[in-house]
């Protein structure tokens, strides 16, 4: 039989935690949620023996087991939960060899849970660089466990890692520091209330303000009247824990950790002394943003196109092959065109996340943070603020998650109502389909016309994103105290590894989640597109050749006029016709206003819906654009895509909450209907009101 | 009266006397903010705030009301 060993993988962000999981797991791993929150829960299995396997799971990064976020109280919950079937027969904390002294505060506070703790250092490939040396077998016996000084940028002492884990028995679970000794006469009280608990374990319920959902509580039900002292004498008692703590670390380290200064490189104070520059920094990242958007409009032009006409040759040849009937129609007029309209964004959507990736993990991302913090503040903002507002224009799903680690619940607030203004990658498709029918092609000295249209929508999401942040600022009337810890991480090159993972991970989650909506939605429309009811419907053939009898028409064109017939009288035309006057008035007409309200489900729906429903009944090989552009409105004739309508659909889908996943989140995250449920509202009659404006000053 | 970090200048160092627990982040404490400790200030954003501080050896960045509660003594180098 094949053993199991539990390892739950713990540390401080910015540590390299990550690299570790990867490094054991390789490609064995699955991103999840946890049961009931959104917080990402990574495991992974790794091969340690014959016959041992070790269940790896990637806790949130935490700096302390004190929790002031959902993601760190992941970690503290399950430590807590001797129940859990994913409760760790080893924890393993990694820590970087910069940094040892303050990771290892987190590694004494999981010892004393008396929990088997493996000690990684990692990063050991910088130590002669910080002239930093270390005395293992030292530190192994001060700290009473086992050490492994691992690289995972030089994939080194990964094996020696993975035996310490085989042999987790071996590990002593001795505590640190003795809680007792903090306030002998508190805990021993409390010690004969719950004699056979584990007095860390006591303290740590006691302390924590968060909710702990699972924990076996009943175990400390009585723990609350317990609660004799004050908030602000257990935060004092917490303080002269960590004081403890710092004192047994520093009592190791002062033996086992050699430091030579003149050694040292300081690649962090240059670097810092440009990027953070006060003139200099802003213009750096503004640069980036700008190399970010040219990379996604003309870089990744050349796959998409090849993407776009593989499915138009797909889509005919699939109906060549095929016996004709409803199913042949099915596969090629209403499920082909549907994925096509997403799966032609990938190389997009992959560039973001890209982008992000490496922004993350080189530690650049906090010095924008540190940059912005005092501008993002007079709108009511954080700096962490800018994280999340940069995440948005990927997806504003995590955009909003990122927003757990802004102290202040007010800024907090603000910065989840907010993001969804920013440009996320499902308004790309969008932006993208209609710049390339009303934005002339040309130049403005290296950037095109079509890039810096792209790049201006992106600049308009964010300012509206500051602006209204301004507006509840001054509406909003929260009292929360203002905290704001950053830290400043070591600049690192980023692992080709980790951020190739994060972006093939990202972007199937993206592809599929989207996918299987869109799958959904494009057959619901072929089939409301192809079938309807009525006289008008049913003689279509009959009607139109009467229509027409005196013009002298080619069987094509009288195919194209029956079929146009046809589907303006199906199910969805009738539909579709009902909500014109509210739509025509913006410039667009019933087909844009099928594919706008099947956007509520997901933005990107809108190219995949209008490639359905310009297909249907349509016989030629012709890619979505093409189709598109052919259009012809029906009641200002031209065509339907022309600059007014065109920047008016822009203009709509920059303002308006289309998403049905965000205002889902919005809701966990605040906990309350009355956010979401304004989001919709003020976001969808603003972006009415902008493209209505905008349409009848431009047509 | 005593100096708070809050009037630290650049590239200035100093050792933490005391924390007014209260108006502290346990966080912060535990990254290292803690009486004894050594601190740096290592840069400031425009308009002096959020300071970018080394302290005990961590780089972190806090708001300048956040630094007025965190009591120092400056060292000065001969």
């Amino acid at each position: 039989m094949s053993k199991q060993i539990n390892v739950a993988l713990i540390g401080n962000p910015n540590t390299g935690k990550t690299s570790v999981f990867n490094a054991l797991t390789g490609l064995n791993q699955k991103v999840g949620n946890y049961p009931g929150i959104t917080v990402e829960k990574k495991e992974g299995v790794c091969k340690l023996s014959r016959g041992v396997k070790a269940h790896i799971i990637d806790l949130p990064g935490t700096y302390s087991l004190n929790a002031s976020s959902l993601d760190e109280n992941v970690v503290i919950e399950l430590l807590l939960n001797q129940n859990d079937k994913d409760f760790p027969d080893i924890a393993v904390v990694v820590t970087d060899v910069e940094n040892l002294k303050r990771n290892l505060l987190l590694f004494t506070q999981i010892k004393d849970l008396q929990i088997p703790t493996l000690l990684v250092i990692n990063m050991a490939d910088r130590m002669k660089y910080k002239g930093i040396s270390l005395d293992i077998d030292y530190l192994e016996e001060q700290l009473e466990t086992k050490i492994a000084l691992i690289s995972t940028r030089k994939n080194e002492g990964i094996d020696h890692l993975k035996s310490l884990i085989t042999s987790y028995k071996d590990i002593s679970i001795k505590p640190c520091i003795d809680i007792k000794s903090i306030e002998p006469k508190y805990f021993e009280n409390l010690q004969k209330v719950f004699p056979n608990q584990l007095l860390y374990k006591l303290w740590l319920v006691i302390t924590q303000d968060v909710n702990f959902g699972k924990t076996n509580r009943k175990d400390f039900d009585a723990v609350e009247d317990f609660k004799t002292k004050s908030a602000s004498d257990l935060k004092r008692l917490q303080q002269k824990e960590t004081i403890k703590r710092y004192q047994f670390i520093n009592n190791a380290l002062k033996l086992g950790q050699q430091i030579d200064t003149s050694q040292a490189k300081d690649l962090r104070s240059k670097l810092d002394r440009v990027l953070m520059h006060k003139v200099w920094g802003y213009v750096i990242f503004f640069l980036i943003l700008l190399l970010i958007f040219q990379a996604i409009y003309d870089w990744a032009s050349i796959p998409m196109d090849l993407i776009d006409s593989a499915f138009a040759t797909l889509s005919e040849w699939t109906e060549n092959v095929l016996p004709p009937g409803a199913f042949t129609d099915l596969l090629s007029e209403g499920i082909i065109p549907g994925l096509g309209g997403i799966v032609i964004f990938i190389p997009q959507i992959a560039f973001l996340f890209l982008f992000i990736a490496v922004l993350e993990e080189s530690g650049y991302m906090s010095r924008v943070v540190f940059l912005m913090d005092r501008v993002m503040r007079r709108f009511g903002l954080s700096g962490k603020s800018v994280v999340p507002l940069i995440s948005g224009t990927a997806c504003a799903i995590p955009a909003i998650m990122a927003t757990r680690n802004i102290e202040n619940w007010k800024e907090r607030l603000i910065t989840i109502l907010v993001t969804p203004f920013t440009t996320c990658s499902a308004r790309l498709p969008v932006y993208l389909i209609i710049i390339s029918l009303v934005i002339p092609e040309g130049r403005f000295f290296v950037l095109s016309y079509q890039a810096l249209t792209l790049m201006l929508l992106y600049l308009i999401g964010f300012g509206t994103a500051v602006l209204s942040a301004y507006v509840l600022n001054k509406l909003l009337k929260i009292k929360s105290k203002s905290f704001f810890v950053v830290e400043m991480p070591n600049y690192k090159l980023p692992l080709f590894k980790n951020v190739a993972f994060t972006v093939i991970e990202k972007t199937k989650a993206f592809v599929f989640g989207a996918g299987k909506i869109i799958l959904a939605i494009s057959i619901i429309l072929w089939f409301l597109a192809s079938y309807g009811i009525g006289e008008n419907f049913n003689n279509a053939e009959q009607i139109i050749k009467t229509e027409y009898a005196s013009e002298n028409l080619n069987e094509n064109e009288l195919q194209n006029k029956i079929a146009s017939h046809k589907l303006e009288y199906s199910f969805i035309g009738v539909v579709g016709r009902s909500i014109e006057p509210i739509i025509r008035p913006l410039g667009y007409d019933w087909k844009i206003g099928i594919a706008i309200v099947s956007s509520f489900a997901a933005r990107e729906v809108f190219v995949g819906t209008l490639a359905t429903i310009y297909s249907v009944g349509s016989d030629d090989e012709e890619t979505i654009k093409n189709r598109m552009a052919g259009e012809v409105n029906p009641f200002f004739g031209g065509a339907l895509f022309n600059f007014a309508s065109g920047i008016s659909l822009l203009l709509f889908y920059a303002f308006a909450m289309q998403c049905m996943s965000t205002l889902a989140i919005v809701k966990k995250e605040t906990n309350s209907w009355k956010w979401p449920v304004l989001q919709l509202v003020i976001m969808t009659i603003f972006a009415y009101l902008i493209a209505l404006l905008a349409f009848q000053l431009l047509k | 009266m005593q100096d708070t970090l809050a009037q630290l200048k650049r590239g200035e160092n100093a050792v933490i006397t005391d924390v007014s627990s209260n108006q502290i982040p346990l966080k912060l404490l535990e990254m290292g903010c803690l009486p004894g400790n050594p601190v740096q200030l290592v840069q400031l954003a425009p308009f002096q705030d959020p300071m970018y501080l080394n302290i005990n050896g961590s780089h972190l960045a806090i708001r300048r009301e956040t630094a007025a509660h965190i009591l120092i003594e400056k060292v000065t180098h001969e």
